[in-house]
């Protein structure tokens, strides 16, 4: 069996990342180095050079710290190069409860993320393992979760039930979009009958949860995979620890909500490192290329 | 052929005696361990997960004893609490979506006994994990590798085929719990261990189980590998049987399998 193919291929993110300055918000002090060459770590504080975090999968060596990456950047990460096939990227919300404001805060971000919504939607191959896949990006609206982020992965899972296939989802949100009110509430259960009746086929679904997954997104399609995966450290719940915090007057106990807390608690399948988790993937797709129905057990 | 029940009994709980991960690492490629019940814990008494049976895809579900003291607390000594049942029930629903065959080593003293373990339904996760087994459209082969106690073992044992290593034993429960209940003396275990007929060629002669294992000389603990080949011989023959029996045929064999006795 190989072991960690993956790891001697060439990286490809260098070729879509859109030389967007890293996320820094986090960070106390901006760092004291030419912005874009080098990038400090939020969370050691460490220096490294921009370049090499893009091949260790924006992930810092010193301290393991996951940079946020963008739908494009994973994307690049896990699909097989130039095997990414785009579904409904023009797609935009209508704005269904005209709320005001949102239509401008929209054309706005939509120009500076260089995404339609909050999640990109596809078909492509992981080590040559047909999959479709969907993924959140965290910097558009906290990526939550309107009327297109529910479309789009319906048209996903309904499209890859009729064709037989395998879905991947990571997810990455701040819960349901509260500009579009309660057509965002009705995208949870519109999507988990999607998910539903995909899995009625016998097909596999894997959701990988990022940092972080919260509120409408956790309840619902993020925790309905066959196989959880998660990020190390990834916040996983579905009220916001402030919220939590705030409600019960309490202090919350350390690495509360993390993906650790959730394994230990029985909710998570594996936690994988991001350098492992194409590799992950690959296997679990490979194990499930056969009995593609799931009702015989023997090949057909 | 001429050791004794008692002396089996302390094979079957040597501290070298090779657990489930030595198993598992040993026949299967790929492993990767998934965890949880996706209630509330995952519980490191049993380990499973998906892997690679040659270029079959199984689902593994192994009762997991540690080989020191400190492995040996952090999986509860092989004694599964309700989650660990349930984590393994979720993994075979999940198998028989998929249609992969599922493959069980049975090595427990017994279902945790707890306040916790009782609060949390220990008898409803052992009840439902028979009664669903029962019904699983996917076959199963369980194996008990040292010790199999109580119902804690039953939870993993309702299968296609039941093997015992040669040197494992399987029982109602512990003959030391046996002789303190019958005999209110627990030191009298040896004698219980006599009495209550719990080694794998009694149980093969009651027609509890389909067969035995034959382990190297003096112990499946002197030979890793060899047992490991033993096992891989065994499932290989079995796995190819079993996945191309029609489904209704599979689900009647195992019912009137335990039906008969
Ligand atoms: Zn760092």
């Amino acid at each position: 069996m190989k072991r960690n193919p993956f790891k001697a291929k060439k990286y490809a993110v260098s070729k879509i990342y859109h030389a967007k300055p890293m996320d820094l918000e986090r960070s106390e002090e901006r760092p004291n180095v030419p912005e874009g060459i080098m990038t400090k770590c939020p969370s050691c504080g460490r220096i490294i050079y921009t370049k090499l975090l893009l091949k260790n999968f924006k992930r810092c060596d010193e301290c393991g710290y996951n940079f946020k990456v963008s739908a494009h950047e994973r994307i690049a990460m896990i699909i097989d190069e130039g095997e990414f096939i785009e579904f409904d990227a023009q797609m935009t919300t209508r704005d269904p409860l005209q709320f005001p404001g949102y239509a401008d805060k929209l054309v706005k971000t939509q120009a500076q993320t260089g995404l339609a919504d909050s999640i990109v939607t596809g078909m492509g191959k992981i080590e040559g393992y047909p999959v479709m896949i969907g993924v959140m990006d965290p910097a558009f609206f906290m990526g939550s979760m309107g009327t297109t982020v529910g479309e789009k992965l319906t048209r996903l899972f309904e499209r890859a039930t009729k064709e037989g296939m395998p879905v991947i989802v990571f997810t990455a949100s701040g819960g349901a979009r509260m500009q579009e009110g309660i057509f965002s509430l009705m995208q949870m259960a519109k999507v988990s009958a999607a998910v539903a009746k995909h899995s009625q086929a016998g097909l596999l679904y894997i959701t990988v949860l990022t940092d972080p997954t919260t509120g409408g997104v956790t309840a619902s399609f993020a925790m309905l995979g066959d196989i959880l995966l998660a990020e190390p450290g990834a916040l996983i719940g579905f009220a916001g620890p402030r919220v939590i915090q705030q409600t019960i007057g309490q202090k919350l106990p350390e690495g509360f909500q993390r993906a650790e807390f959730l394994l230990e608690h029985g909710f998570l399948d594996r936690i994988v490192p991001r350098d492992q988790m194409k590799y992950v993937l690959a296997t679990l797709l490979k194990m499930h290329s056969q009995n593609r129905t799931g009702k015989a057990t023997k090949e057909v | 052929m001429s050791i004794s029940a008692w002396e089996k009994v302390k094979l079957a709980r040597m501290p070298v005696r090779p657990t489930g991960l030595d198993y598992i690492e040993r026949l299967f490629d790929d492993f990767i361990e998934l965890h949880g019940d996706r209630y509330y814990s995952d519980d490191k008494a049993i380990v499973a997960g998906l892997a690679f049976f040659g270029d079959m895809p199984v689902t593994v579900i192994a009762q997991q004893k540690g080989r020191n003291t400190k492995e040996n607390i952090m999986r509860n000594f092989s004694m599964p609490h309700p989650e660990g049942y349930r984590k393994a029930l979720r993994l075979m629903k999940q198998a028989e979506k998929f249609g992969r065959p599922v493959i069980c080593f049975i090595d427990t003293p017994g279902a945790y006994c707890g306040i916790g373990a009782e609060e949390r339904g220990q008898g409803e996760a052992i009840a439902s994990n028979l009664a669903e087994m029962m019904q699983l459209k996917t076959p199963i082969i369980s194996i008990v590798i040292s010790e199999g106690g109580s119902g804690g073992a039953l939870a993993l044992g309702v299968a296609d085929r039941v093997y015992m290593l040669e040197n494992a034993i399987y029982s109602i429960l512990s003959p030391e719990g046996f002789a303190s209940i019958l005999y209110k003396d627990a030191s009298k275990a040896e004698q219980a261990a006599n009495d209550m007929k719990l080694t794998a060629q009694d149980l093969l002669e009651f027609g509890i189980i389909d067969g035995i294992i034959e382990e190297p000389a003096g112990g499946a603990h002197n030979d890793y590998n060899q047992m490991a080949e033993n096992i891989r011989r065994v499932l290989e023959a079995d796995l190819r049987l079993l996945v191309d029996t029609p489904l209704d045929e599979l689900l009647d064999n195992r019912y009137r399998k335990f039906r008969r006795i």
